[in-house]
Formats: C-alpha cells, structure tokens, sequence
C-alpha cells in the first residue's frame, strides 16, 4: 500500500513561498516528482525558484515560467526539469510532448498545473496552492508514497507546521 | 557577399538570401501557428517534427525567390539559441550539411543579437552606440550595443515574458490567441487608466522586468470583480478597459526601463524589436517618450521583427566579417545565459 502524509500551512507573504520552495528543494533526490496545483497567479512558479536554490541552482540563475517552452531544464545538486502545463488542454496527448522521458528521468520534475496529466504519477508530491489575499497563499502539502511521505514529514518539521 | 540565414528556435521555420548584410534577396517564413494554435502556444515535441518537413522545401524557396543557386552562397548563418533545442537541432544539421558540402563557412547566431540587427536591414539605420529592447512571447531583454558581435545584455525578465504576460491574460479573459495581437487591438477602445495595476519597478539599481505580479493582479481582479467577464453590460469597467489598462502596465515598464538605460549609458538612440515590439501601443508610447527627450527609435517593419532568417542572415555577415566562424561540433543552447 502507497502510504500518504500530508499538512496544511498558510504562507504569509512571497518570501514565505520562497523558504518553503527552498526547504523542499533540500530534501528533494533524483527521481522526485513535484506536482503544484493551483490557480493563475498562485505562486507555483515562485515556489519553483525556492525549490530550485533548495537543490542548489546557482541563486543568480533565473528561475522564469515554462509557460512559453514548456519545459526548461536547470543544473543543481541533480538537475531539475520544470514542467509547465499550462497550455495544455486537461487530457491532452503526452506522447506529442515527450514528457514521460523527463518523468522517469534521473532528476528532480517540477511540474505547474499537473492536474492537467492524464494521469498524475503514482508516487509523487503534491502541493495546492490558493490565493487568499494580495501575497497570502494556502498551501497543502501532501506525499503519496514511502519517500514523498518521508519528504513531507521533515518539510512540516522544518516549517513547524500542524498536520 | 551572399550568405544564407537559417532559423528554427521556435514556431517559425525560416530561410533568407541577403547580401553584404543589407541587402534582403529572399526572406521566406513557413508558420506553425496553426498546428500550435489549439494548445495556445508552441509544443516543443510537433515544432521540431514540423521542423524537419519544412526546412528544405523552405531553404529550396528561399533561393528559388533570390534567384540564386545553393552554389553561390558564400556563407550560412543558423540560430544557436536561445530555443527549443529540438527546434534549433534542426536548423543547425541542415546549416552544417550545407557548409560542409559546399565547403563555405558557417556562423552560429544568437536569436536575440539577429532581433536587435534586424534594424539594420532598414533604409534608415541606427549607428553605435545604441540601447535595444528585445520583446517577444520568450523574452524581455534590455542591451546596450557598442558594435556588431557587441552587446551587453543589461537587464530581462525575472519571471514571465512580456509577450507571456500578454497571452496569459488573454486567456485568462477567453480572448482567444496570439493574445498579445487580439489586446492591441480590443485595447484601442478601452481606457489605459480605467484601472491602476501595479508597475513593478524592482531595485533602484536593476534594469531587470518582472510581469509575475501584474498577471496576479489582473487575477486578482477578474476575481473580485467577477462581472467585468460574466455580466460585462452590468459593470461599469469594459473588459477593453481591464485590457487596456493592463497593456498600459507593461509598457510604461518597458519604456521607463529602455529610457533610462538610454540615459544611464548617455546614448541617443534607441531600437525595439521582437514580436511585441508590433505592439502599437508600445510603438507610438516609446516614440512620444524618446521624441520629449530628443531621442531617436528604430522599430523594424512587423516582418523584420517576427520571428525570420533575414535578421540571421544579416548577423552572419557581419559576424563572418569580425572573423567569427562555428566549427563542425556547434551545439544547440536553450537559454541565453548560457552563450560565450
């Protein structure tokens, strides 16, 4: 059985996205994959900048939106592929993408805007994200899977968050 | 000297004939707009395919219109990056073919420095120094150029793109795409000052953009005001108005950055270019602004400033006269920070 952990917090401001992103990044290993799920606007990208430092992307690099190349490819402590789904339409034809060659790839998949895969990845960590005032964000953080539950577990420790 | 330009970095697969870097002999451009249009944007996997089937037929036109054969080209020119490194591959194999069978030289081009020498495929040209503001669905980049082969990118986008910016709204609001050509021209009946979104300056000292917070304002928006899109005739502010006053936004940043940077490196000429420089807001804004400051803009014609091989054709030669040469091993690159 895929055991599944998972905590709620409430982000105050985009420095706070930003941390978080950052300690997530630190706890992340080759063959993670990070769905975010929320709306325009939301922060997923900005979350990725963190996540990005975390896995030790130079901070002078810039982390910008996939939106338009869908994928950009980044090198830290393993590489990272952000993913950005935005443009598709919810169902759309993966094999035309290629995207299953990043998804078990030795790397770390950060992917906006996941609930549109046909099917979200088995063992993954999901985080879902909704605007509640100008920077506030709510977040929910969940780990399907023994490593992703493992993840979620150290993350809530480090954020001090209630489960 | 006749070089050929070959470019494939994105959506748009392009061939061109120009002589001595003036002069444009053929500049042919097969668009995958409609193969795109259903996903709202490019799909890197169906670019490159794409790619593949049209780049010699579209080469073969190019030389066919410049009535010249493959014999008497003197040099090929190709898109390195920034891209689609599926997209650029393409470009790039047929660009190597070529030099290596017709034993001429091959020069490997950065998609951004052809946007900027674009102008200089116009009757009236700017002359060194100058300031450029490449803008386009990728990139928002700000250069000071001193020369050909010789720019100094001073600042670019953070986050989205202004074209990006541009698109996401769009469809946000159900406008359809490309979204930065449909808010021109809905935005010409709207009010640019109907709403204040926020212009993000950023640090004192940065000429760097970032349009992330704008697109989450206009969210932000639309979401408190739900009417503006379902019951526009009960609200009070157009979805022109909401529109127009976004665009307004972006390109009071674009002008005061370019502006500045104008004025910090003490130079009198400015160049726009890339697909959002067909902006006619932006156009006739930046005109009105640089004329108060006696300072001159050159904008390429729309063709110029799309996406094309002439701009890289043109590159080229000039590149190939400093003595720039790629060898047989030129690589694609995805992003520009990357480039030597």
């Amino acid at each position: 059985m895929i055991s599944n952990r998972k905590f709620s917090v409430i982000l105050k401001s985009l420095q706070d996205t930003w941390e978080t992103g950052r300690y997530l990044g630190e706890l992340l290993e080759a063959g993670d994959v990070v769905a975010l799920i929320g709306e325009l606007g939301c922060g997923k990208t900005y979350l990725t900048k963190g996540i990005a430092h975390g896995l030790g992307v130079p901070e002078n690099y810039y982390i910008t939106s996939p939106s338009f190349t869908i994928i950009n490819e980044y090198q830290g402590r393993v590489p990272l592929y952000h993913i950005d789904l935005y443009r598709m339409e919810k169902g759309f034809n993966e094999e035309a993408l290629g995207l299953k060659e990043y998804l078990y790839s030795p790397g770390v998949v950060v992917i906006e805007w996941a609930e549109k895969l046909p099917e979200l990845p088995q063992t993954r960590i999901e985080v879902r994200m909704e605007i509640i005032g100008d920077q506030e964000r709510k977040v929910e953080i969940i780990g399907h899977g023994d490593h992703p539950a493992f993840i979620i577990k150290r993350l809530r420790q480090k954020l001090g968050a209630e489960a | 000297m006749m070089i050929l330009g070959i470019e494939t970095s994105c959506d748009e697969t392009a061939a061109a004939v120009v002589e001595d870097g003036r002069k444009i002999l053929s500049n042919m451009v097969a668009s995958q707009i409609s193969i795109h249009r259903k996903y709202g944007g490019v799909v890197p996997e169906l670019a490159s395919r794409k790619h593949v089937e049209s780049i010699v037929p579209v080469i073969n036109e190019a030389l066919s219109k410049a009535r010249i054969t493959m014999d008497e080209i003197e040099g090929v020119a190709v898109t390195r990056g920034p891209g689609l490194v599926g997209s650029l591959l393409v470009g790039i194999c047929v660009a190597k073919s070529i030099a290596y069978v017709k034993k001429i030289p091959l020069v490997a081009i950065n998609h951004l420095e052809g946007h900027v020498l674009a102008a200089f495929l116009e009757k009236e040209i700017p002359s060194f120094p100058f300031v450029a503001l490449v803008v386009s669905g990728g990139h928002t980049n700000l250069y000071y150029v001193s020369d050909f082969a010789a720019l100094e990118l001073m600042g670019q986008t953070r986050d989205d793109a202004a074209g990006e910016a541009f698109d996401k709204v769009a469809k946000l609001l159900h406008l359809g795409y490309p979204g930065g050509v449909i808010i021109d021209a809905l935005s010409k009946e709207g009010n640019p000052n109907a709403i204040n979104f926020p212009r993000a300056y950023m640090e004192k000292d940065t000429f760097d953009f970032s349009f992330s917070g704008l697109k989450t304002a206009v969210v932000n928006y639309v979401k408190q005001n739900p009417n503006i899109v379902e019951h526009p005739e009960s609200h009070t502010i157009s979805v022109a108005d909401l529109t127009a006053s976004f665009q307004e936004a972006v390109v009071d940043v674009l002008i005061s950055k370019t502006i500045k940077a104008a004025e910090e490196k003490g130079v009198g000429q400015i160049v726009l270019a890339g697909g959002v420089a067909s902006n006619s807001r932006l156009r006739a804004r930046l005109k009105d602004v640089a004329r108060d400051r006696g300072l001159k803009v050159y904008i390429p014609a729309p063709e110029l400033c799309t996406d094309n091989a002439a701009m890289v054709a043109a590159c080229g030669y000039y590149r190939l006269k400093r003595g720039f040469q790629s060898s047989f091993d030129l690589d694609a690159i995805s992003r520009n920070r990357d480039f030597d």
